[in-house]
């Protein structure tokens, strides 16, 4: 079969692999007919996370058609099709049962911190991910849910990550109707997550980037204010100017470890690594958001550590909530969401590639060439 | 709160007293059991059995469940990433040899590929046809950069060998 392979950083391409086996009675193996590249694949892509071993396939965005079951699934059938959350969950485990699905103890024998994530490197359980033919899916029977009737295959590959993990950013921030709600990052989460915060019942909605034609699309996609942080000088000061001088109820940090805008983050963080990436939009968020503010963080950070104002946290009595998408526990709702019209996830995909033409997808995505917000790879045998 | 907690706890004065259910912070990421406190005590799921050597966290008495078979350590990067594993996850030790070992892995790729009569299409894996596509001017910057780059190491490696020679 044919799936991505990593060969270094900024080298991929695509080779022909063995077809995955079930390795365990809860395994399915399923033909994948959309897949996307995440944003935080581009830490992958860029190597920027331990463990990422040349020869893994990446790619936790996808949804297939089930091919083969172990002989313990009991809730899938040959030929359903699924979206498969990008998180591996057992449902078994304390973490699982309590709904944190994102952070199973039952996934990943190589790190503690984080649960199993399909083709996320060996730190997320070595498993091969989705940019691929044909994938193996650990505990078919918890994960993969059904795609409904009438669900465009585009909007459903964006239900395993995107609008779950947007959603999720903004369900952490606690929103109270009529908050203010800054969120530092306008890729698809920071997308996704402003247009989730109106579902909270948000009273304004402010996008920070740098990236002209993302702000462009978020304001008419999430119906929000957008700012470049290049022209306001201190994103921190114009955002206190612009809510009264109190600072926002709400920040959310949808960027994480590959932030621009701090030369001291950029060249200590992304160049030098001597910290885990480029703390930046968490840096704003912390100095922005109102005493007692909540602070949201969705953003993907390394397992080393980050140069951030914990003064200004402790000072201002902030609240820090931050996870990876319980995309199982939210896919029920997000689903009617989807359904009902009130989330269209598909309007943020921007670029259609064969799998074949994966180097260049992932070039293009990661040097935002041609306006790019979201590709979709499909495979020949979607 | 049930009874034996109660009195594990009676010798304190004053404990639980203020404890409230409802103040969950995690809420409603999390629908709180209790069953933290149980630790491992839960059900595990089948174990799968492998036949690829998996690297195990120290943080964990066992490997989990499931666990994926992407790429088993081995070279030189996989004996640096079993010296890693010594390690937990808390610590430089464990993750900066990590990142050492993803770049020798790199080479140990190249090798590889050479090896198995393929010369790895760099640029190709670079998409540098996407980057000629839509940023010529950045591409052509990049060039130009690498060449004075070059250039000038070259120029610096000869003038260094000429003075040796006349010393």
């Amino acid at each position: 079969m044919l799936a991505m392979n990593y060969r270094g950083p900024y080298r991929v391409r695509v080779d022909h692999k063995p077809y995955p086996e079930i390795l365990h009675p809860d395994d399915a193996i399923v033909r994948v007919v959309r897949s996307c590249i995440c944003g935080s694949d581009l830490h992958l892509y860029h190597g920027m996370v331990p463990d990422t071993r040349v020869g893994m396939t990446f790619g936790h965005e996808f949804v297939g058609i089930v091919e083969e079951i172990g002989e313990s699934v009991q809730n899938l059938k040959v030929g359903d099709r699924v979206i498969v959350p990008f998180n591996v969950s057992c449902g078994k485990c304390v973490f699982c049962k309590q709904g944190l699905y994102g952070n199973c103890h039952e996934s990943n024998p190589e790190a503690t911190a984080v649960g199993g994530i399909f083709g996320y490197s060996h730190t997320a359980g070595g498993y091969d991910g989705g940019q691929a033919e044909y994938v193996r899916v650990p505990y078919a029977d918890i994960g993969p849910t059904i795609i409904p009737d009438g669900m465009d295959l585009d909007d459903a590959v964006l239900l395993t990550d995107v609008v779950p993990t947007g959603y999720q950013a903004a369900e952490m921030g606690g929103i109270k109707t009529g908050d203010t709600v800054v969120i530092f990052g306008a890729g698809p989460i920071g997308i996704m997550a402003a247009k989730c915060s109106w579902l909270f019942g948000a009273g304004r909605v402010i996008v920070i980037d740098h990236l002209e034609y993302r702000l462009d699309f978020v304001k008419k996609y999430a119906q929000c204010e957008a700012y470049n942080f290049r022209s306001l000088g201190d994103p921190v000061l114009f955002l206190k100017k612009t809510t009264g001088w109190f600072g926002a109820d709400v920040c959310i940090d949808a960027v994480g470890c590959e932030a621009a805008g701090s030369a001291m983050q950029t060249i200590t963080g992304r160049k030098l690594m001597l910290q885990s990436g480029a703390a930046t939009a968490l840096h704003w968020a912390i100095n922005s958001v109102k005493k007692g503010g909540i602070v949201s963080v969705v953003g993907v950070y390394g397992p080393t550590g980050n140069l951030i104002p914990i003064g200004n946290f402790v000072n201002k009595g902030l609240t820090l909530r931050a996870n990876q998408a319980s995309v199982k526990r939210l896919l029920p709702r997000l689903i009617e969401h989807v359904m009902e019209g009130r989330l269209n996830p598909k309007e943020i995909i921007t670029h259609r590639f064969p799998l074949e033409e994966i180097s260049d997808a992932y070039h293009i995505f990661s040097a935002k060439l041609d306006n790019c917000i979201k590709p979709v790879l499909i495979p020949s045998v979607a | 709160m049930d009874t034996t907690t109660i009195n594990r706890y009676a010798h304190i004065k004053g404990w639980g007293v203020d404890a409230d259910p409802h103040n969950e912070p995690t809420y409603p990421m999390k629908n709180y059991t209790g069953d933290d406190h149980k630790r491992l005590g839960y059900k595990k799921p089948v174990a799968q059995h492998g036949k690829v050597e998996i690297l195990k966290s120290n943080e964990r008495p066992s490997i989990s469940a499931v666990y994926g078979t992407s790429v088993p350590p081995s070279g030189v990067s996989g004996k640096i990433r079993r010296y890693a594993f010594k390690y937990g996850e808390g610590s430089f030790g464990h993750w900066l040899p990590l990142l050492l070992a993803d770049r020798v892995n790199v080479w140990e790729g190249i090798i590889s590929d050479i090896r198995k009569g393929r010369i790895p299409n760099i640029l190709g894996e670079l998409g540098i046809k996407s980057e000629w596509k839509y940023n010529k001017k950045g591409l052509a910057k990049k060039v130009v950069v690498a060449a004075v780059i070059t250039t000038a190491v070259i120029l610096l490696l000869s003038r260094k060998k000429k003075s040796l020679k006349t010393a």
